[in-house]
């Protein structure tokens, strides 16, 4: 393993609301090295979107975020607008979870590509357009020279990301972010995607944050996993120890809620998590998942454990 | 899209046809007569016969019908029973000041309306969007001869900046022809701006919150170009639209306005030819009028297709 690429240190995205602040996020901290894939799960709401709009300045205005994002040595937390923009699309580039309407349906996917270029490369339209056909045949879209010319109302849902995929590669940015990649879209097309995923990984070698709750494609593209719990992470483990040794309770109850085509298929039960994610903004000074927590001692619910030996738990599991 | 053209054609000659009889025989319902206000004091009834025999009024409707119809198709339009001059002459110095005072409104509108709705829009809860909105508000809410007779009293009179009324034609003295109209042309755009900038407002906050604009960002694209390519060209089909429903207005709004700075147009040759119950120039004002509708929504439904590729008719791809 090389360097750091992305080190993202005790970072807290509080939003203003009517109702007061919101806090999303709580002091999370991720290491995202040269090559890797971090992947970043949990059930809907813990915050793993908020954390990845975070890291380039993509939150709304109500967002306060604390912290630090360090890319290849730049601090990105309070870096201003122009830096950003600068970042965004070159060196972070994001895929987002909606294929269908994350693409401007009034031009074409060529121009849209195309667009990333001339921005930030400073290529000529025709160079832009030129480069765009190669970027549609690296992510697989066949006749790509007449594809180009297409509005996204003319592509598949699958092509459509394929497009916002090589939208994102256009600059070889150094990290990709991508949320819930293949949530949106047909089964059949998802392990498309992946593939396209793990090859430009492969061949690019671009580090890839990849935000999901779905664990099959967590163990099918993911070197590293941190899983997130409302708000916070709660524990981070290499992909093949987290599945064979989950520490965190939470983190074992996941597992166990996931339907695996194994040999129980069909014949057991699946398990799932007692009652329901808290609202962060309520939280005190406990474990957030100790209500409802199988394994929960007294110590859980007057103080916060924090992130030790890759679990954040005063009662692990396997201890 | 030639099929598509051709029906929306053949749909606009029968629309055409049924104004026409709308037409004809709603001017023929109006209370007074041709003829006598034609003979003015000399109520003779020899004499009234001779002028309804001379303009064709004392043949059947369907005679009189007839006559007009195949007239127009041959460019023919009759000629005014006030004047004896050719109707279509009438018109050929009428429309132009009208289509050009029209022009210039739109233009105003779109301006001031596109710029004030995406500043509303984008300066959301800030003093510039109270100030668009209210700006917008007074603009709906005053009336048009109203806002042309305090132009007229305070820009014109009192401080001489613009003619009060009166034309000069573009050709033979463009400064001059432009230096009239634009009063007129301001007094008449304000509404629509008004209208424009309350739709492009609304639009532009619904495309500002879509996904497409924040993949635009993540792509790391300046404001000027998220904002101004990709939020707004997805706003313009609803303001499009309106501008198009909104032409209705602009044509009665010109009336009024014509007749404040007294402008040869349409405007004015409509409210004479009414007064006077002049029924060829009602007929062909009207003909003109719907024409002029049809015309603008074939054109509103072809840019829609320019500006958004999902409503491109079938046939074309």
């Amino acid at each position: 393993m090389t360097g750091s690429v992305l080190e993202v240190k005790d970072l807290s995205v509080t939003f203003r609301t009517e109702d007061g602040p919101l806090s999303a996020v709580d002091r999370v901290s991720l290491q995202v090295t040269d090559g890797e894939v971090l992947a970043i799960v949990g059930e809907s709401g813990c915050g793993k979107s908020v954390t990845a709009m975070s890291l380039a300045g993509l939150l709304p205005r109500t967002a306060t975020v604390e912290g630090s994002v360090m890319l290849d040595g730049v601090e990105l937390i309070g870096a201003d607008k122009r830096t950003l923009r600068s970042i965004r699309g070159r060196e972070v580039a994001y895929i987002f979870q909606e294929p269908m309407t994350s693409l401007n349906p009034v031009f074409t996917v060529g121009y849209q590509i195309s667009e990333v270029l001339r921005v930030h490369n400073g290529l000529s339209r025709q160079a832009a357009r030129k480069r765009a056909v190669e970027l549609l045949k690296l992510v697989g879209i066949p006749s790509a020279e007449r594809r180009v010319g297409d509005y996204p109302h003319q592509l598949s849902g699958g092509m459509r990301q394929r497009v916002m995929i090589a939208m994102a590669v256009a600059c070889d940015p150094k990290v990709l972010i991508a949320d819930e990649p293949t949530t949106a879209l047909d089964v059949t097309i998802q392990a498309g995607i992946l593939d396209v995923l793990r090859a430009l990984r492969e061949r690019l070698g671009t580090s890839v944050v990849l935000i999901t709750h779905d664990l099959g494609v967590v163990a099918d593209l993911a070197d590293r996993v941190a899983v997130m719990y409302a708000g916070r992470v709660v524990e981070t483990a290499e992909v093949h120890e987290l599945f064979a040794r989950p520490q965190h309770p939470y983190t074992a109850g996941l597992l166990g809620a996931s339907p695996s085509a194994g040999r129980h298929a069909g014949t057991h039960r699946l398990n799932e998590i007692p009652g329901l994610v808290p609202v962060l903004a309520q939280q005190p000074d406990a474990c957030t998942f100790a209500d409802r927590c199988p394994r929960a001692i007294d110590i859980c619910t007057t103080k916060q454990p924090v992130l030790a030996a890759g679990v954040a738990c005063w009662n692990p599991e396997g201890r | 899209m030639k099929r598509y053209l051709l029906g929306r054609l053949w749909q606009s000659l029968v629309t055409l046809l049924l104004a026409t009889i709308v037409v004809f025989l709603g001017v023929r319902a109006l209370p007074g007569d041709p003829a006598l206000a034609l003979a003015g004091e000399d109520r003779d009834p020899e004499s009234l016969r001779a002028i309804r025999e001379q303009y064709g009024l004392d043949d059947s409707l369907l005679v009189q019908f007839w006559q007009f119809v195949s007239h127009a198709a041959r460019g023919d339009l009759g000629s005014s029973i006030r004047t004896g001059e050719s109707v279509v002459s009438m018109l050929s110095s009428a429309l132009p000041v009208t289509i050009e005072l029209s022009a210039l409104a739109i233009l105003v509108a779109a301006v001031l309306g596109v710029g004030a709705g995406v500043i509303a829009a984008v300066r959301r809860g800030r003093p510039a969007e109270w100030a668009a909105n209210a700006l917008a508000l007074l603009g709906l809410s005053v009336p048009n001869f109203w806002l042309g007779l305090m132009a007229i009293l305070y820009l014109s009179v009192a401080l001489g900046l613009f003619p009060a009324s009166g034309f000069v034609p573009f050709f033979s003295d463009p400064i001059g022809n432009l230096h009239h109209l634009v009063l007129p042309a301001l007094i008449l755009g304000t509404g629509l701006a008004a209208v424009i900038m309350r739709q492009t407002r609304s639009s532009m906050l619904d495309a500002l919150s879509a996904d497409y604009i924040r993949t635009a960002e993540a792509k790391g694209l300046p404001p000027r170009a998220v904002i101004g390519r990709h939020a707004l060209r997805n706003s313009l089909i609803v303001v499009i639209t309106i501008v198009g429903l909104q032409l209705g207005a602009l044509i009665s709004g010109a009336v009024v306005t014509e007749r404040i700075f007294a402008l040869p147009g349409f405007g004015k040759l409509t409210v004479d030819a009414v007064f006077q119950r002049d029924y060829p120039v009602i007929q062909a004002v009207v003909l003109v009028t719907a024409t002029a509708y049809i015309v603008i929504n074939l054109l509103v439904d072809l840019l829609y297709s320019v500006i958004d590729p999902r409503i491109r008719v079938r046939g074309e791809a």
